[in-house]
């Protein structure tokens, strides 16, 4: 029987044209967020201000060290660092696991002051409740990618075990890895668009 | 000693394998490109169906065979179905999953699961889409644009409508995908980019389409569903949203969505034309750069559908004048195609007849378009039926006569059999003269101000609507010969040969049909797509 | 296989300190009021790390030149995406008022 034959930059391309679809998926609420900052910039001046600074630096600190790890993984699955590589990635798992709580805790405490979609104040404030409806769409998708990213990886760890990902056959965590940079370029803008703002 | 797969066709069962399973989980692009297109066959059936229902309606002032809403309904239904699951995926996703690869001297696209998970995306937002009818508050009545603020409350099934869309969104941004990804990585080593037969210069354009701008209607689409769900306010005045920039996000992806639709048909035109005219294309190259062009065009206009929207003037006038611009690559190929016509050797078979009915109507399309691209005449026909009628020239007439001369071009290579000849010439007559007499009283009853999306009218746009009602069924007693004439030929022994056209690109050097498994080696020549020196017929 | 550029674990960590420097100076340049300049420096500052991000972590450089344009066209048509809407909202009547 024919084998169908592995296009290793074939694979890696699709990937990078998948993430332009990401792209344009959030740049379609950036847009959004664009015009409405034109519209209401003292408002949105203000509900930067109600956000905490602390939280978001920290969130930021820590999405950007999980990219630092990946990237680590895949040069040491490279260098057939076989265990390295698995230990970089249980880590950036981890960090996905400390990003998600900080964003519980930051969307209790909001929701715990009456901030969030439908309550009786948000609807009052036309700007303000129009900055705190795109943070939490925005921040709520890409609550939703670092959940789906960190599921990816977790799968390439499960291969690297198998040992069907390799170090001559690392095509598999090269694409994982661009999906979570791809989260972590998405925050890049989303902290200060949202923190920094004030 | 081949293998069964390299001899056995692949409409036939391999040895061992059978069954609807060997076709709705194969991933070879010859079947998937045949489930689609038996798909959006049906699709077109019952939008069709739907179509002729509103006609009927509309014989008559007043209530004739159904009330407003269910009208409301009927046109939302009529342009879902038909925009999402047939015109859309139509060509691409049909005759591009089947010719691709061996258009460009490959074995299989570079993604083949994801080809058959996009088939299944494609499927799943189409039972969506049709249970939304059934199910909840009744069946969507917004159109298919789904315009804020009324999408945001009618009580009708919008929430599982806009889920539909968003699957579908996301099977053509796969197969857009898998497209670019094969015509980078996977041509035939002699196959440059120069040598591209222009059907797959116009998919590379359109999966680019598909690629950037359809992530656009997703995540919009999805905000209809979040503001049903949660009632944020983001395009809600009171709420401090605005309601434009829904129709804005909207447009960003449907109008480039209309190049998805018309692109792809040009690229079938231009194989048709200098197959059954015995002469080189002529400018290649202007008709391969201009749909890129197109592509590029095509998604700097988007707010010309919102001139009467209350959007700033500034905008009306530099949209406005986007508009002229992307006139201009559309207009290349036009002359391009009737350039290559002049002096040639025309054989006036059915595909042929097919494809210069797509050039006289789409022509009409988008002159038209003209009218309602500049802002001034635009404000007295907006709404109205000008813009049906423009809109189904440039679709139907485009990209359906597209379709249908692509099913007659290709239908020998795929079935290994030719269709009724004297009945496709019939039902060309039938379609032309049955589509004019449906869709150009429409122009006049607009410019006189009939408005669209109206189950009645005033007694003085009668005699158009008529006209246009009686002329719906000329053009179904044409689609019933179209498919009758093709349908008929499906049985019987596969008598044709290779190349029962003399046309060059390399689809017609495999067999008819082609086996499962095709072009397992690259060839090692790569013809010029159009030098027909020296090509023998095989028919 | 053929196509493997191991970049070198010190590089990778030199772009992570220059992306924790950045980090710090933008919400350093936060705490003090340019008015609109803020949301600026903001994006400039957001746009380096990401160009680093892409560069680097992401094995841009390294990729061939066809899918750096790539990546530009995807990030211009996204500028005209968000940057024509602003021919409307930007000129709205009651915008300005």
């Amino acid at each position: 029987m024919h084998e169908p034959h592995k296009d290793y930059l074939g694979d890696k391309f699709g990937m990078w044209l998948f993430l332009f679809t990401e792209i344009l998926l959030f740049g379609g609420l950036f847009l959004l967020y664009a015009i409405y900052l034109h519209r209401y910039p003292a408002e949105f001046h203000q509900g930067g201000l109600e956000l905490s600074r602390i939280f978001g630096a920290a969130n930021t600190v820590v999405l950007i060290t999980s990219s630092f790890t990946v990237a680590l993984a895949i040069s040491a699955l490279q260098q057939g660092r076989r265990g390295l590589c698995q230990g970089l990635l249980a880590a950036t798992i981890a960090l996905a696991g400390v990003f998600m709580v900080n964003k519980y805790f930051e969307w209790s405490a909001k929701i715990a002051h009456g901030i969030y979609p439908g309550s009786s104040e948000m609807a009052q404030a036309g700007g303000t409740n129009i900055f705190f409806g795109l943070y939490y769409v925005m921040t709520g998708a890409h609550g939703l990618h670092v959940v789906i990213g960190a599921a990816i990886l977790g799968f390439c760890m499960l291969r690297i075990g198998q040992g069907r990902v390799t170090a001559e056959d690392f095509g598999l965590l090269e694409n994982g890895g661009l999906y979570w940079h791809l989260v972590d370029l998405v925050w890049i803008f989303l902290f200060p668009l949202f923190y920094l703002i004030s | 000693m081949p293998s069964p797969g390299e001899t056995v066709p692949f409409l036939d069962p391999l040895p061992g394998r059978s069954g609807l399973t060997s076709w709705i989980f194969s991933t070879d692009h010859k079947r998937i490109g045949m489930l689609y297109l038996w798909c959006i066959l049906t699709m077109f059936a019952v939008g069709v169906a739907i179509g002729v229902l509103m006609r009927l309606e509309l014989i008559a002032p007043g209530r004739t065979i159904m009330g407003a809403q269910a009208y409301n309904a009927m046109f939302t239904l009529h342009g879902v179905v038909m925009v999402f699951l047939f015109v859309i995926p139509g060509i691409p996703a049909a005759f591009g999953n089947i010719l691709l690869p061996l258009q460009i001297g490959a074995e299989d696209v570079s993604f083949p699961r994801l080809n058959i998970f996009s088939w299944w995306l494609y499927l799943t937002g189409a039972v969506l889409a049709v249970t939304s009818l059934f199910t909840g508050g009744g069946p969507p009545d917004t159109g298919w644009t789904f315009y804020v603020p009324f999408s945001e409350r009618t009580t009708t099934n919008v929430s599982l409508a806009v889920v539909a869309v968003f699957i579908l969104g996301f099977s053509s941004i796969l197969t857009g995908l898998n497209f670019i990804t094969t015509i980078h990585r996977l041509r035939a080593p002699q196959m440059s980019w120069g040598k591209l037969p222009l059907f797959v210069w116009s998919l590379y354009a359109t999966a680019w389409i598909q690629l950037l701008a359809t992530p656009v209607l997703g995540v919009t689409v999805a905000l209809v569903f979040i503001e049903r769900l949660l009632g944020i306010g983001l395009f809600d005045p009171a709420k401090g949203g605005d309601p434009l920039l829904y129709q804005h996000l909207f447009w960003i992806y449907s109008h480039p969505a209309v190049y998805i639709m018309i692109v792809p048909a040009m690229g079938v035109v231009s194989e048709i034309i200098p197959a059954f005219d015995r002469k080189s294309i002529f400018g290649y190259k202007a008709i391969a750069v201009s749909s890129l062009a197109i592509a590029f065009a095509g998604s700097l206009v988007w707010a010309h559908h919102m001139f009467t929207s209350g959007m700033s003037d500034t905008a009306v006038l530099v949209f406005s004048f986007l508009t002229f611009v992307v006139a201009i690559p559309s207009a290349i190929k036009v002359f391009n195609w009737v350039a290559t016509l002049y002096k040639g050797s025309i054989y006036l078979e059915p595909p042929l007849l097919f494809a210069l009915g797509f050039i006289f109507l789409f022509s009409v399309g988008g002159l038209t378009g003209l009218v309602l691209g500049s802002a001034g005449t635009d404000i007295h026909v907006h709404d109205t039926y000008f813009v049906v009628a423009h809109f189904h020239y440039v679709i139907f007439g485009g990209t359906g006569f597209g379709l249908f001369a692509a099913m007659h071009f290709w239908f020998p290579k795929i079935f290994g059999r030719m269709y009724d000849r004297k009945l496709a010439n019939a039902s060309w007559y039938l379609l032309i003269g049955g589509f004019n007499m449906l869709y150009f009283p429409m122009f006049l009853i607009g410019l006189m101000g009939m408005p669209r999306r109206y189950y009645d009218y005033l007694p003085m746009y009668q005699t158009g609507h008529m006209i246009s009602t009686a002329g719906s069924w000329v053009l179904v007693a044409g689609l019933v010969t179209m498919f009758w004439g093709l349908s008929k030929c499906l049985r019987g022994p596969r008598t044709v040969g290779r190349n029962p056209w003399g046309a060059a690109t390399l689809e017609w050097t495999l067999p008819s049909p082609p086996p499962h498994l095709t072009f397992l080696d690259p060839p090692d020549e790569v013809p010029s797509p159009y030098s027909y020196a020296g090509v023998k017929r095989d028919a | 296989m053929t196509h493997k550029h191991i970049i070198p674990f010190g590089l990778l960590a030199k772009i992570w300190l220059a992306l924790m420097v950045l980090t710090g100076v933008t919400v350093g340049v936060a705490s003090f009021d340019f008015g609109f300049l803020n949301v600026l420096v903001a994006m400039s500052v957001a746009s380096a790390k990401a160009l680093l991000v892409v560069l680097f972590f992401m094995h841009l450089k390294y990729e061939n030149r066809v899918l750096g344009a790539f990546v530009i066209l995807v990030f211009v048509i996204l500028a005209i995406f968000i940057g024509f809407t602003f021919f409307d909202v930007a000129w709205r009547p009651e915008a300005g008022a």
